[in-house]
Formats: C-alpha cells, sequence, structure tokens
C-alpha cells in the first residue's frame, strides 16, 4: 500500500489535529522531512468537528484548508492515516519507529468520485457526527477531507456489499485484501500531538447525561450547528426536532471537580459563550443562560466576553448546577442550581441543556508506547531528562486552538534542534 | 525556449458521459492549434499521469493544460518543477459535470469556454525564476527578557547565529523582578524558582549570541534575509546584517497613577503588584507609610484591566500572581490575613490546582465583588469598599494594605516617538466608508525598531496595541515578512508561555530566511517561487501599490517611484489590483494572463439569450466552497465562468472594464470576510477589492451601464449551500437589467 520510500533521520509527528498539522508543517517548511501518523481515516482531528472558532466565530476548514495545501505541496510531509504507533526505540536522534497502519480498503487510486457510496446500502455510525448519525459504509469522512480518499468500513468486508462496490469502482481504487501493515521507519526526534477527547458526561451522574435526551455536551453542540452536521446547520432538540428557544449552558460539567477532573479545562467557557452566539443567531427570540464559576476569558478573549454579554437574552448567573432533571411529558431539561452562599435554589426550565465537558488528554488512557513523562492526570511534562520526545497542544495541557498551533510551532523547533545535535 | 502546450483531458468521473470531449479537444487542437492533445479515462492513474510526463521528456511539452478534477485534488499526481514546466488545470469535473446537465448545449458551452480559457492564461505562462541574492541567516532578537534570552537560546541551540539587543543595562527583563513563580510542574502546588539567573549565564556563555545591553535599534532597513539594521549602544552605532526578526520587547505595567479612584498616589499604602515583588526579595511586607508590617492585606484584582476606561482586556497574569503573592504573605506570617477582591478568577488549566490550593487556606479570604473605592479612615486603616458581592450587600474591607493587581501595556502599544498617528483599524468604519479611504494599518511609533519602511516605522499593531496575529490557525502570520512578535508584546501572557512563545517565533524567524533563501515565499503562499516584475517605464507614481501592499513590500523613491523589496513579498497579487497602469506582474499570473482569460470567453450574440457572467473566485475559500457544491452535485446557472484569483484583491478594474467591452452581462466577485474579525488570508485584500468596487460603480453609472452588473459578495468556505442561489440570484438580476448594450461590438 505504501508505495514512497520512507524518509530517514526525519521527524515524527504522533497525532494528526491541529497541533500535530502544524508542527509537521511548520518543520517541513522549515526544510525538515517530517512523518506524521494519524489513527483515523483523515487528517484535522477535533477542529474539523467545530462549527467555528471563539473568537472570530470563523470556520476551521478554511485554516485547515490552507493546511492541507501546505501539505500538498511541501514534499517533505509523509503521513499515514489510520495508523498508530506500535513501538519506539532509541535516543535523541536515532529512534527506531514501527507504525501500525490499519486497511483503509481503498487505494490512492480513489478519485473520490462517490460511485462506490451509490451502490452501497449498509448504514454505520458516522464517527465524524460523534455517532448522531449514520454514514454509508463505504464513505468519504467529510466533504473537505484530507486525504480525499473514501474508506470502506471494516464491517461490510467479506460481505456481498463490499463485492459490490468493488464492481461499481471503475478506477481499481478499492482492494479488499488489503491488511493492516506495519511500516519500520528511523527518526531523529519525535512530538507527540496526541490530543484530547471530551470528558465522558455519562460520569456526571446528577447532570442526566445520556438519561435525559435533551441533554447533550458541548462537542454535540458543535455538530448540530455545523453545516455538514447532522442537522445540516440547524439547532434541533434531539427528542423531537423542535427548534430551541430556551437553551441552558452549565459550565464546568466534570471540570474543576475533584470527583471528576480537578484541573479547568481552559476552553470550556469561550465554548458556551460562542455556542450561545450560534443560539442566539439562529433564533431571534432565543434565551440563553449560562451557569458558571468564574467566567474565564482570558487575555484580549474578554472582548468576546463582553460583546456576548452586551446581549440581553443571554444571562449569566454565577452558581454550580446541583443536578438535572426532566419533564417527562415536554422532555424539557430542567436545571437545579445551588447558590452555595445563600443557600438558595434555582429552578431553570429549558428546550435544550448543553453541558459544557471538559478536556482529557488522550494519553490518559491510552498510552502511545514513547517514554514520555506525564502529570496524574495523563498530561505530558517537560522533561529535561529526556531530550528528543516532545509533546505539545492538547497532549501539554487544555488550550485552545491559538494556543495548541503556538505550542506547536515552538514544538517543531525543539524536535529541529534533537535532530540537529546528532 | 518555445512554448509547447500539451492539453490532456480526462474522460472519467462523469465527465465523459456529460460532454463531447471530441468537441472539447476540437477547441484546443483547432483554435489554439495545440501541438500535443491527447484524452485519457483515468489521467489521474498511472497510465494516464505517464502519458504527460512522457510526452514532457520526449516531446519536449513545457506547458501541461489539464483539464479534469479541481485543481485542489490529485495535486501528488499532476506535480512538476515549475522552474521547467507551467501548468494549468481546468476544472471539468466540479465546477461542470457533477453540476450542470449532462450532454447539455449549455453545458459543453461552458466546458469549452473553460477550455478557451485555460488555454490562454497557458500561453501566457512562463516558467517561474526564482529570486536569488546573498541571504544572512542571523536571527535578530530585540528585547533581553525571558522571551528575548529564550528565543536567542533556542535559535542557537538550531544552530543560527544571533544578536540579542536589550535596552536596559542588564538581561533578565521583569522576570528577574520576580521573587518566585507560579507552579509550572506537577503536582502544580509549590512555587518555583524563576530560573532566570542560569538563562542568563547561559545566554552569556553562549557564542553563538552576541549582546548588547543598554542598546537600542535606531533603524531597521532592508528585507528578510537582508536586513541591515544599525545598533546603538553607549554613543555609538554599529550596523549588523541579518535574515529575520523576534521583537520580544515585553510589556510596561499599567500605569497606577491612572488608579487614583483605587486610592493609588492617595496613600501610600497603596502599592501594585509589582512593588509586593519587590518587598518580598527583601522578606519584609511592611506598610510604605510607616514601615509596621501589614497584618492584613487586600489585594484588587482587574486594577485597570478589564474596565473600559482603562483596559478593555484581561491581562492574564494577575490572578495567578495575586494567588501566588497571597502565599508570599502567609508564607511569612501566617497572622496575616489575606483578601483577594476579584470579578472572575482566571486560573487556567493546571493552575486550578493552585487556586484551590490557596483557597483552603483559611487565612485567604476571596470575594468576588466589585471594589468601587479605597479610602482611608481616621486611624491611617485603609477601606476597601466592595458592591455586587454574591451576598448581594455592599461590604467593606479594613487592611493595612492595599495591592493593586495590574495589568500588561504591550510595549509596541506605548507611543515613544512624537509622530503622528493613522486611524486605528475598524475605529471609525463609518468614516471610512463614506470617505472611501482605502483600509491602512495601525502603527504606532513605540521606537523599537525603526523600521525604514514606507508603511511606518514599526509592526501593524491589533487591537489594544499588540502587534499580534488576528488569525486563530496561524497565531505567528505577521504583516511585516520576517519579523515574529513573541511574548507579551503579542499578548498578555505568562513567563511559562513566554518560553514556548519564544520557540514558536525563533522557529518562524528561521523558516523564513531558509525559504527566503531558497527564493520561496513564506505563509500563507509557502514554497511558491514567483514574485512580481515592475515594467517601470509606464509607472506613474501613483503610489497604490506601496500603500497597499498589506505586508509593506513596497518602498518609495522620492519621485514616488515604488521600490520591491522581493523577499517581503507574500505572493498575494493585490499590488497587481492596486495598480492602474497594469505594470505588476508574475510569471504565472497577472493582469494581462487573468485578462486574456476573460477574453477569450465565447459570448453568444444577444437573440441567443445565453448570457454571459463571470465570477471571481478566491481560490482560498470561495474556490474550495465551490468544489464542495460539485461534490454534493447542486447544479446551478450554467452562464456563470468562475475565474480563481489568489485573492480577491487581485481584481484590477480593467478586468471589469475588459469583460464589460466585450459584452459579458456580469461580474460576481466572491471573497473572505472582512472587517475586524476579517477572514481574508492576506490581511485586507477582500477590504480593497470592496472599496476599489465602490469606485468602478461610480463609474459604470457614468458610463450609463448598471451598477447592478456588479456584484461584490463575503463567503465564509463553509457557507456552500448559500452558492447556488448566490449564482441565481445574480443572473437574475442580471436578466431584468437585460443584455450588455455592448454585445457583438
Amino acid at each position: 500500500m505504501v508505495e514512497r520510500e520512507v524518509f530517514d533521520k526525519s521527524i515524527l509527528v504522533i497525532g494528526g489535529g491541529i497541533s500535530g498539522l502544524t508542527t509537521a508543517l511548520e518543520a517541513a517548511e522549515t526544510g525538515y522531512r517530517v512523518i506524521l501518523v494519524e489513527k483515523e481515516a483523515f487528517l484535522g482531528g477535533r477542529v474539523a468537528r467545530l462549527n467555528k472558532y471563539y473568537t472570530k466565530l470563523c470556520p476551521p476548514s478554511c485554516g485547515l484548508e490552507i493546511n492541507f495545501k501546505r501539505i500538498k505541496r511541501n514534499p517533505n510531509i509523509q503521513y499515514f492515516t489510520l495508523a498508530e504507533v506500535e513501538s519506539v526505540s532509541g535516543e535523541e536522534g536515532n529512534y527506531d519507529v514501527a507504525i501500525r497502519v490499519q486497511p483503509r480498503y481503498v487505494n490512492d487510486n480513489c478519485t473520490a468520485c462517490g460511485e462506490c457510496e451509490k451502490v452501497c446500502v449498509t448504514e454505520i455510525e458516522n464517527d465524524f457526527n460523534l455517532g448522531m448519525d449514520k454514514t454509508k459504509a463505504a464513505y468519504l469522512p467529510y466533504q473537505l477531507a484530507f486525504p480525499m480518499k473514501y474508506v470502506l468500513a471494516p464491517e461490510i468486508i467479506g460481505t456481498d456489499e463490499a463485492k459490490k462496490c468493488l464492481d461499481a469502482c471503475k478506477y481499481n481504487a478499492i482492494d479488499l485484501g488489503m491488511q493492516s501493515e506495519t511500516i519500520n521507519v528511523k527518526v531523529g526526534s519525535i512530538v507527540v500531538t496526541s490530543g484530547w477527547k471530551p470528558y465522558d458526561a455519562s460520569k456526571i451522574d446528577n447532570l442526566g447525561f445520556g438519561k435525559y435526551e435533551n441533554v447533550i455536551t458541548n462537542v454535540m453542540m458543535e455538530r448540530l450547528a455545523a453545516p455538514n452536521g447532522p442537522t445540516n446547520g440547524k439547532i434541533l432538540r434531539p427528542s423531537d426536532g423542535k427548534e430551541v428557544k430556551n437553551v441552558i449552558f452549565v459550565q464546568c460539567a466534570g471540570s474543576r471537580d475533584e470527583n471528576h477532573l480537578p484541573y479547568c479545562s481552559a476552553v470550556c467557557c469561550l465554548a458556551s459563550l460562542k455556542q450561545a452566539t450560534y443560539v442566539r443567531e439562529q433564533y431571534q427570540e432565543s434565551k440563553v443562560t449560562i451557569f458558571y464559576i468564574d467566567i474565564r476569558a482570558i487575555g484580549r478573549f474578554e472582548d468576546f466576553y463582553t460583546k456576548v454579554q452586551s446581549d440581553e437574552n443571554v444571562s449569566f448567573i454565577k452558581g454550580k448546577v446541583a443536578k438535572v432533571e426532566e419533564d417527562p411529558a415536554t422532555k424539557d431539561p430542567i436545571v437545579e442550581v445551588e447558590d452555595t452562599l445563600s443557600g438558595e435554589k434555582i429552578k431553570a426550565k429549558a428546550d435544550l441543556v448543553v453541558l459544557a465537558t471538559g478536556i482529557v488528554p488522550n494519553m490518559s488512557d491510552n498510552k502511545i508506547p514513547v517514554n514520555i513523562t506525564c502529570d496524574e492526570f495523563g498530561f505530558a511534562v517537560s522533561d529535561p531528562s529526556k531530550m528528543g520526545i516532545y509533546a505539545a497542544g492538547c497532549a501539554k495541557r487544555p488550550i485552545g486552538v491559538a494556543g495548541a498551533v503556538q505550542d506547536a510551532t515552538g514544538a517543531a523547533l525543539k524536535a529541529i534542534q534533537s535532530t540537529l545535535r546528532r | 525556449m518555445d512554448k509547447k502546450i500539451g492539453v490532456y483531458i480526462c474522460s472519467g468521473c462523469e465527465i465523459g458521459e456529460s460532454l463531447d470531449i471530441d468537441a472539447l479537444a476540437g477547441v484546443a487542437t483547432s483554435k489554439y492549434k495545440v501541438p500535443v492533445c491527447k484524452n485519457h479515462p483515468m489521467l489521474c492513474g498511472v497510465e494516464g499521469s505517464s502519458i504527460i510526463r512522457g510526452d514532457i521528456e520526449k516531446e519536449g511539452v513545457n506547458t501541461v493544460v489539464i483539464a479534469a478534477c479541481s485543481p485542489r485534488e490529485k495535486t501528488n499526481v499532476f506535480s512538476y518543477d515549475p522552474t521547467a514546466i507551467s501548468m494549468e488545470r481546468i476544472n471539468l469535473r466540479e465546477h461542470v459535470a457533477w453540476c450542470h446537465t449532462p450532454n447539455d448545449e449549455d453545458t459543453q458551452m461552458l466546458a469549452e469556454d473553460y477550455m478557451r480559457m485555460g488555454l490562454a492564461k497557458a500561453q501566457k505562462m512562463a516558467p517561474l525564476e526564482p529570486f536569488s541574492e546573498e541571504i544572512n541567516k542571523t536571527v535578530l532578537v530585540v528585547g533581553g527578557g525571558i522571551t528575548g534570552i529564550t528565543s536567542a537560546l533556542e535559535a542557537a541551540r538550531a544552530g543560527q547565529d544571533v544578536v540579542l539587543v536589550e535596552k536596559g543595562p542588564e538581561l533578565g527583563g521583569w522576570m528577574a523582578k520576580l521573587w518566585k513563580q507560579y507552579p509550572k510542574t506537577p503536582p502544580y502546588l509549590e512555587l518555583q524558582e524563576t530560573g532566570i539567573d542560569s538563562r542568563i549565564k547561559e545566554v552569556k556563555s553562549n557564542t553563538k549570541i552576541r549582546i548588547y545591553t543598554g542598546a537600542k535599534i535606531e533603524k531597521t532597513e532592508g528585507a528578510p534575509g537582508l536586513f541591515d539594521v544599525t545598533i546603538s549602544q553607549n554613543g555609538k552605532s554599529e550596523a549588523v546584517r541579518v535574515g529575520s526578526i523576534v521583537e520580544a520587547t515585553g510589556w510596561q505595567p499599567y500605569d497606577a497613577t491612572k488608579l487614583g479612584h483605587l486610592g493609588f498616589g492617595k496613600s501610600p499604602d497603596v502599592v501594585t503588584n509589582i512593588m509586593i515583588e519587590e518587598m518580598a526579595k527583601k522578606g519584609k511586607f511592611v506598610r510604605p507609610s510607616d514601615g509596621k508590617e501589614a497584618k492584613s492585606v487586600a489585594f484588587i484584582q482587574c486594577a485597570g484591566s478589564r474596565d473600559s476606561n482603562h483596559l478593555p482586556y484581561c491581562s492574564s497574569y494577575c490572578c495567578l500572581t495575586s494567588l501566588k503573592q497571597a502565599a508570599y504573605i502567609r508564607e511569612q506570617d501566617s497572622d496575616t490575613k489575606v483578601y483577594i477582591l476579584y470579578k472572575d478568577m482566571r486560573t487556567p488549566a493546571q493552575y486550578e490546582l493552585f487556586y484551590k490550593k490557596v483557597q483552603e487556606d483559611a487565612g485567604v479570604f476571596l470575594t468576588k465583588g466589585e471594589v468601587v473605592g479605597v479610602s482611608e479612615d481616621s486611624d491611617k486603616n485603609l477601606i476597601v469598599d466592595v458592591d455586587n458581592t454574591l451576598l448581594g450587600d455592599r461590604i467593606q474591607i479594613k487592611a493595612d494594605m492595599v495591592v493593586l493587581a495590574t495589568g500588561m501595556v504591550p510595549s509596541a502599544g506605548i507611543q515613544v516617538k512624537d509622530l503622528p498617528l493613522e486611524e486605528p483599524e475598524g475605529a471609525s468604519d463609518e468614516k471610512k466608508k463614506e470617505e472611501k479611504e482605502p483600509p491602512k494599518d495601525f502603527i504606532i511609533p513605540s521606537d523599537i525598531l525603526n523600521l525604514k519602511y514606507r508603511q511606518g516605522p514599526e509592526l501593524p499593531n491589533l487591537k489594544y496595541g499588540f502587534p499580534d496575529s488576528h488569525y486563530i490557525c496561524f497565531p505567528y502570520e505577521t504583516r511585516r515578512t520576517g519579523i515574529y512578535a513573541a511574548g507579551c508584546v503579542r499578548q498578555p501572557m505568562d513567563g511559562a508561555t513566554c518560553a514556548d512563545d519564544a520557540a514558536g517565533a525563533v522557529l518562524k524567524a528561521i523558516q523564513c530566511v531558509e525559504l527566503t533563501a531558497q527564493g520561496k515565499a513564506v505563509h500563507p503562499r509557502a514554497g511558491d517561487m514567483s514574485y512580481p516584475d515592475l515594467y517601470m517605464s509606464r509607472c506613474t507614481q501613483c503610489k497604490r501599490c506601496t500603500e497597499e501592499c498589506p505586508f509593506g513590500m513596497y518602498n518609495e523613491d522620492e519621485k514616488g517611484n515604488p521600490l520591491p523589496n522581493p523577499t517581503r513579498c507574500r505572493r498575494c497579487g493585490i499590488c497587481m489590483g492596486s495598480c492602474p497602469e497594469r505594470i505588476i506582474s508574475f510569471k504565472d499570473y497577472s493582469v494581462d494572463i487573468i485578462g486574456s482569460m476573460l477574453k477569450a470567453i465565447d459570448v453568444p450574440e444577444e437573440d441567443e439569450e445565453k448570457p454571459r457572467v463571470i465570477a471571481f473566485l478566491c481560490e482560498n475559500d470561495a474556490y474550495p466552497s465551490m468544489d464542495i457544491v460539485g461534490r454534493k452535485r447542486l447544479s446551478y446557472n450554467p452562464y456563470m465562468r468562475v475565474i480563481p484569483l489568489r485573492c480577491l484583491g487581485n481584481v484590477n478594474l480593467v478586468w471589469i472594464a475588459d469583460a464589460l467591452s466585450k459584452g459579458i452581462d456580469g461580474v460576481l466577485l466572491i471573497g473572505c470576510k472582512y472587517g475586524d474579525d476579517y477572514q481574508c488570508h492576506y490581511i485586507k485584500g477582500s477590504e480593497l477589492a470592496n472599496y476599489r468596487m465602490e469606485k468602478i460603480k461610480e463609474t459604470l453609472d457614468r458610463l450609463r451601464l448598471e451598477s447592478d452588473r456588479i456584484r461584490i459578495l463575503e463567503l465564509s468556505i463553509d457557507e456552500y449551500d448559500k452558492l447556488p442561489g448566490i449564482f441565481d440570484d445574480f443572473m437574475e438580476t442580471i436578466e431584468k437589467v437585460g443584455p450588455n448594450p455592448y454585445k457583438g461590438f
């Protein structure tokens, strides 16, 4: 499957989200060779699933398009999708890395014409939309996906359906015999940009996620508002597809909480402010309430907080949400907020409740086989005794996109220094 | 070298099923007399692509025209050395076959027009000759605080020679004034040494780093790879050549004398957080008024920050600094009470754990509220009035000493030199519209770099004086190529972030000289080897190019002639759009090339009732958006002819005039969003296009051509579903306006 010659003595970047893309591109544009490994079928990671960035409210696909264009014209980058690092050995300047690539069942001949999708009837959970809808088992992850190549879901391999896809392809692009393979590379340094995942909201018993349909998470909200999401960008509540007139955001859902994540996830305040604008823009009469502990709109992001505050249909109430229940008749969630100081309890009903769930580093449970020091939460810690392996972005700490890119650019320099020292 | 064009038409992906390929090839071979014209059912396959390579090698084809899928696809297959081969790609798949009726007359006409347009362009494109000059790769770091020191060290570790200039007598900056720093490493609970002394030692002993302290930059001339910097030190001036620059000049505390309402200047016992660091170093927290130990200390957060009368932004370091200083005080004397009065406690990420620890200290009282005033009672105790507390009451706190957590002002935001200021960006949109002034940068003469640039002496500032990038995805984007801001001058940040930021800025500085040395552009057209060539004998010294380049590429001689600095150039082509004499050209992209494309369009006679409209699309956003329209098989009016542009700011008014005089019925321009939250990748290309179109509309009205024939719109890349409607709506307008009276002339 991999026909290209694999680079030697290059920089390995683990994770193809915005941080990994940045580290890879910045190093490659400086003249160094890079191998980028991504476990999903496409590059872009979490940001590809966002509707807009705070605080500019611009679409992430705009910057991704530029980054993909940068990859297309830079021969210094080699990338592997559906791939994970299996093992790493060696030391700064000289690592041996084994990369495991899972079969895509579609090769580089694919023109993304879509004929296989047309004949495919089996549907699978749409991972791009966080399982909120279905996609065909022969699919393009999303319209701007990079690489622009279809994927055949393993579910249909060995069935007649796969055979039908094979027959429909005019370009000999489907290879049902494709096997997973291991690729061995030598690299001089490694940057871990394995990113994050949202905190599992169902662990927060009292907030009703998983129990009540109209309690969703902030990452789901991004998909609901995105033009390429399950509702084509219309914010509709899951239980009945009704338009939402009254939305409550619950901040620190799991974050800043000894029982869940003791740290602050750093992005959720601004994410909720941004999502409040999604709701307000779509529904003129809508009302938004944000229950918070502190609004952390740091630096110049304060301007955005000020702007959202000036919308009189958005209210901010300081208080920790004690629990979320549901009106069984209407499926409206009911939020109970405890004002710890006055002891007063507020009860508020909404069409939709959005839990501002936090950031959990992927390294917390999915150990990458590299020798890197992490804190108790799974965030990488810089360790001067371990030169040659670096981390950037949300693998290091909860951080917004601009911060992650900044960090990833610096990590490219560290990785370059390591290849030079040897 | 003689041009030899090869045309390669792909009939795969429904192209062959919806178009008459032979007729299409006929356009190339008969009208354009193309010597090589071939088609293949899968041009991107091994066989197809080797046909092209074979023709290049054996037939001497040096200009390749590929009529297949979008130029965004299969780029690895259709990739040739741009210094030898010119390539033009015609989008028959996404823009024709996938969204128009198969085998329809109008669909075929559309494809044939695209063929003509592509060929017209190919005929005029020339292989690229990269700009070459002896490039210096030294990195100049301005500022010797934590960011500057780290920048110098990081650059040296990457093998670069470094010149470090600090205006003060010593290195270290604000970091050297701190007693300790708040916890940066697990378990995130204990205060840490700043470590600045060892870094200073390291920087001083590094042979790759030349240090100038007590020095300043008198002037900076030149361009990336060729900067000539004059450094003055001890009354002497020295000229140094460098390749790129990191501006790490840091910040100043907000002037506390402006905080009279918080008691500063009224009582000596109202101090700033900076003064607390000095006290901590001395090991005593005493009242300045009487030298008595302060037994109760009240911190006032956001002193000057998050305040529309002072600094509207959050200074980001003050919450943690006050928590740290509370810990200093409590560690020294466990009887001292500390009050922290805040609006929101902002301790992001793992810093939350330190906040939690301080919160648990019974001697620290954290109160959310608004401080309305600080006064003195008869016993010289300070009284802090706090309103809107969570209890809803107004409370009073009595303290021996009050600490103002003052914020950060970027050094680039402080006007030092007495030069006239331009209007700040976005500050008076209304006014701008009325006067129809082209958008200008906001540059504060802060005496940092003293650039000898036509557009002003310093980096252009964003809001509040930070010379930051406005892009979320590209935080090191700079409007002055080769000059990168880092640390607190760029945005408010803490010491640890400054060190990370230094590494990022240095990477960009090194990348810039490496690309420049190869004659290549930096971001966002990284690697592009084209650069503008000016046909000076036709220049009228109108100065539009020198004023409008978003990157300050042009200097000017005393007569007003533009003096290009190609290594500053980002190849956006906005100057091409600005030039009324059309003298600015790239080898593969020029006013003439695009003009030839639109002149190649076949305009049917009026009685055929087939109007023609040109759509100029930004290739970064609107164009990919239109590819998705194809991918989604959405259909739209087939009378539209799309021309992709590097930036909408390339549109030269002559194109509009040429199109209309040829009988084209309308021109649509679709670019990126502009204004305060601009999305244009070249800062103000789409805004300039808008400004220029305002002007042409007046001209049209005078010529009695309806201004409705021109429409300019903003579109984000994810608004593809709107595109068919935009096209159809514009066509409706054009039909209402009627055929262009110049048709047939």
